[in-house]
């Protein structure tokens, strides 16, 4: 999409091509395995079968952050681990969205006062969009934050290049 | 075997090796001192009637009291479900000792882990590098007088 972006005014064109850009983005995010520590619990029993995400187009969970649209951070991150995470995150292929999860990735959560080797939050390492609290937070609530991305994604626009 | 029939035979096949000996409570062991530590931990590992095959765990404990980090290890025994502690006490500035993970290969990650926390040395170890913290950190955090540095790679550490 890099090659009409930005091109085009805002009108009646750019609302149509936008309206279905993202919709078929919003309902097939596809999310990178990123659980690091309990949230990637929840994180599971979210993709699992009671509390189901694929029925939002968001159940197939890819392995390399290449293929992936989006990177749910469950879990503390380290200062070993931050370095990491931000090279995955490089290697995401744009648009790209990272989604806090957890009272760690949000602001490093009950470590927060004395954890020496926790970064005090993920979004010091990577720009976040959405932000879920909890510890860990409820599968509805990570559904809730997923719905949110949605709504984020459907306001994008090609009429002016998105800043990501 | 029970604790106290295992201390009596340590006893008397390694006299001078053992200084102290707790047979009874939750925890029985012996303590030696650091150069007769590989010995010790061979005959155990060796002996038939001991056959302490399974290092479970080392833990590293700073007593800045005492002036001393003390090394425990559990031992346990897979063919004749027994369990032996061994003890020694180590200098706190300083502390060095040789590695078992020559007798255990389980050592290796444990003292790893030791080195990492508490700062002891470990001679002769295969792979003497940090385990948990990043290669490039200073200082040992377990160590009661552990100070945070300020920051880290530009991430401030106290928030």
């Amino acid at each position: 999409m890099a090659l009409i972006e930005g091109k085009l005014e805002p009108g009646l064109v750019t609302d149509g091509i936008d309206y279905i850009l993202n919709w078929a983005r919003k309902r097939s995010i596809f999310p990178m395995t990123f659980g690091i520590a309990c949230c990637a619990i929840e994180m599971m029993a979210v993709g699992a079968s009671r509390f189901d995400l694929d029925r939002f187009g968001a159940g197939a969970f890819r392995a390399t952050p290449r293929q992936s649209d989006l990177m749910i951070v469950a879990g503390t991150v380290t200062f070993k681990m931050a370095e990491r995470l931000r090279r995955l995150w490089e290697q995401m292929a744009e648009p790209r969205y990272v989604m806090a999860m957890g009272s760690c990735a949000i602001s490093g959560g009950p470590y927060h006062k004395h954890g020496y080797h926790v970064v005090k939050g993920v979004d010091r390492v990577v720009p976040v969009d959405v932000y879920v609290p909890g510890c860990p937070p409820r599968p509805e609530a990570l559904i809730e934050a997923l719905m949110r991305l949605q709504e984020k994604i459907s306001t994008h626009t090609i009429a002016r290049k998105e800043d990501r | 075997m029970t604790a106290k029939e295992i201390i009596n035979l340590l006893e008397a096949r390694l006299a001078g090796a053992i200084d102290a000996s707790v047979s009874d409570g939750m925890h029985p062991h012996v303590r030696v001192k650091p150069g007769h530590l590989i010995g010790l931990c061979t005959f155990l590992r060796d002996d038939p009637a001991l056959r302490f095959d399974l290092l479970r765990c080392i833990t590293a404990v700073d007593y800045p009291q005492r002036n001393e980090i003390e090394l425990s290890y559990d031992l346990i025994s897979i063919p004749h479900v027994h369990a032996l502690g061994v003890k020694v006490s180590l200098d706190r500035i300083g502390p060095e000792i040789e590695s078992v993970s020559g007798v255990w290969a389980a050592a290796e990650w444990h003292e790893r882990e030791a080195l990492d926390m508490m700062g002891v040395k470990f001679l002769n170890h295969p792979d003497p590098r940090r385990i948990l913290m990043p290669e490039d950190w200073t200082g040992h955090p377990l160590r009661k007088d552990y100070q945070d540095p300020a920051e880290y790679h530009g991430w401030e550490i106290k928030p």
